[in-house]
């Protein structure tokens, strides 16, 4: 089986949402509700359980590349499609105490939604904020890779659906090397600022979901340095076992004495 | 009627007009150009995040959690001074006391649990496997064989005291007190764990400090509640001296530091909560034990007090984790090293 990865790249959406729209009829998604957040475009606001193909609609006070728009008031419009990272290390499945989030042999994460039981732990021990409870409903969903279609030899809905290319879908090593091609031709081109998001560094590895920003991550609400929440179950658990152990020791000196 | 015109509103309008048309914008009277034709770019950009917009998700949890980390903490806490009575064989009733005090919590609290998932039916695939890298998991089959233990060394020790099978009955209650209190210890201290390794930075970086604080409170509340049943005894007396004092070093830590990534801690109503369960907890139980250890309703109100901060502890520690997650802003200046 061949190990894929997403490829988002923001210089080529035009904000469509067609990848939205997409992922919500091919999975069956329930709707956000059709309500305005009244301070931008994007009324869809962040990942969640019923929302697994998010397009960011970021304002900034920068020009874009070259091109020249509102003079010395520079603005540009940056749009990017945000999905599930499929990281690595994923702090949601390492957290699953059912075992209902499992690695595909695509090494996606995908959740079994059989198996969960709703605990929410792997919503609090996701560094991307991705996953969430389906509050009707009780279990936690996210982006499951388009198991279904992978499996089938089919590229995810959201990809097969970009009408301009933005989201590109292939083997993780052709991904990665597009990605540093691409920005290497963007930065010829004047957008200095252009860089690919990598949580390869952290503690989250190598991410199946890779993603040309332009610049820093924060604009787009992602972690500058991600850490997989299991990184501190050492330190965690050495001060449960010394404050344990001390505390019994005083009960047992207390009732001695 | 028809209206007569208005010189200064008819200036006002022309102001408009000419700011409009000289800067590209009319930003009068707190004006703000929502839902376009170009809504403000604000938050957008370089240091606010996403709008402002949370990151993370905020942790799902609704109240039974709190009060089951309280219950359970309670339940293990007095198995363990259970097993401490034993070991000094002269406080057999105290002893008695505990086992019940931590087969009722063990009782209640897979309750609780099963009470918050969304799906309750399907408790049992917690226990479909074990994962010793999940504190979730490690925690649901720690309550399970918790609960177990705690039911046969009551009912052991209730045969001891009836006289039935002394022999055996001494043995299995030895046996299920020394399991029932290494189990205790980790039901009280695993949920520490469980919120320090998390995404959410309140909680995570207080991984070292939570275990402490959950098990002098969780020691600490058990003994108050024995305190409660009539057992004005030297070693309660003792037990709650030393819980008070670590919690209120706990207090006075969260204080000082003045850390950023505690401001949940200390601001809003999860800050409210805090301090005032850390103030009942630590320094006013602990004035009235030190000043009024010679009443019993000194004591007695030192206990309350103590209980009931513990309690308000576990319920400002969940509000505070909800804050924190969804503070964008103070998650980017934790992982720039601002």
């Amino acid at each position: 089986m061949s190990v894929s990865a997403f490829l988002t790249d923001p210089t080529l959406c035009i904000g469509c949402k067609a990848c939205e729209v997409a992922c919500k009829e091919w999975n069956g998604l329930p709707q956000d509700g059709l309500e305005w957040t009244g301070f931008s475009y994007d009324n869809t606001r962040q990942l969640g359980a019923s929302t697994w193909r998010h397009v960011l609609f970021l304002e900034q006070a920068r020009p874009l590349g070259t091109q020249i728009a509102g003079g010395e008031d520079p603005f540009r419009w940056v749009f990017l499609s945000d999905v599930c990272k499929h990281c690595e290390n994923a702090g949601c499945l390492e957290a699953c105490p059912t075992g209902a989030i499992v690695r595909t042999e695509f090494e996606s994460v995908f959740v079994q939604h059989d198996v969960c039981n709703g605990c929410g732990y792997c919503v609090v021990s996701c560094p991307f904020g991705v996953i969430d409870k389906r509050v009707e409903d009780g279990r936690a969903f996210k982006c499951t890779f388009c198991y279904d279609r992978q499996k089938a030899g089919l590229v995810p809905a959201c990809a097969k659906t970009c009408p301009t290319q933005s989201i590109k879908f292939g083997t993780i090593e052709e991904m990665e090397s597009r990605a540093q091609e691409r920005v290497t031709e963007l930065r010829a081109r004047g957008y200095s600022d252009a860089h690919v998001y990598d949580a390869r560094g952290t503690s989250v590895g190598r991410s199946h979901a890779l993603f040309i920003l332009l610049g820093e991550p924060e604009a787009y609400n992602f972690p500058p340095a991600p850490d997989v929440p299991t990184v501190h179950l050492r330190s965690a658990w050495t001060a449960a076992t010394v404050a344990a152990a001390v505390g019994f020791l005083i009960v047992c000196a207390a009732f001695l004495l | 009627m028809t209206e007569q015109p208005n010189p200064s509103r008819e200036a006002r309008l022309e102001a408009i007009r000419e700011e409009a048309a000289r800067t590209g914008r009319a930003a009068g009277a707190g004006v703000v150009p929502a839902n376009g034709p170009m809504p403000a770019a604000t938050g957008a950009g370089t240091d606010g995040g996403y709008y402002n917009l949370p990151l993370l998700k905020a942790p799902v949890w609704t109240w039974e959690v709190p009060l089951y980390f309280f219950i359970g903490g309670v339940a293990g806490a007095s198995e363990a001074i259970a097993l401490a009575a034993r070991i000094s064989t002269r406080a057999a009733a105290l002893e008695r006391a505990a086992l019940w005090i931590a087969v009722i919590g063990a009782l209640v609290c897979p309750l609780l649990l099963i009470a918050d998932l969304g799906r309750p039916g399907r408790f049992l695939n917690m226990l479909r496997v074990f994962k010793w890298r999940s504190p979730m998991s490690v925690g649901a089959w720690t309550l399970v064989k918790f609960s177990g233990v705690a039911i046969v060394a009551v009912v052991a020790n209730e045969a001891l005291h009836a006289g039935i099978a002394p022999g055996l009955m001494g043995v299995v209650t030895w046996v299920a007190e020394i399991g029932g209190a290494v189990l205790g210890l980790l039901l009280l201290s695993y949920t520490a764990v469980l919120l320090g390794v998390t995404a959410v930075p309140v909680w995570s970086q207080n991984r070292r400090l939570l275990p402490g604080h959950f098990v002098a409170s969780s020691i600490g509340s058990a003994s108050s509640m024995l305190e409660l049943l009539g057992f004005l005894v030297p070693a309660t007396q003792i037990v709650g001296l030393a819980a008070s004092v670590w919690e209120t070093i706990v207090g006075i830590s969260i204080e000082v530091r003045g850390r950023a990534v505690d401001d949940s801690l200390r601001r809003g109503r999860s800050g409210w909560a805090a301090r005032i369960g850390g103030t009942l907890a630590g320094p006013l139980a602990l004035g009235l034990r030190i000043f009024e250890s010679s009443s019993a309703e000194g004591r007695e109100f030192a206990a309350v007090c103590f209980v009931a901060g513990a309690l308000t502890s576990r319920y400002a520690w969940l509000w505070a984790g909800r804050a924190s997650a969804g503070n964008a802003r103070a998650l980017f200046d934790l992982q720039r090293g601002r």
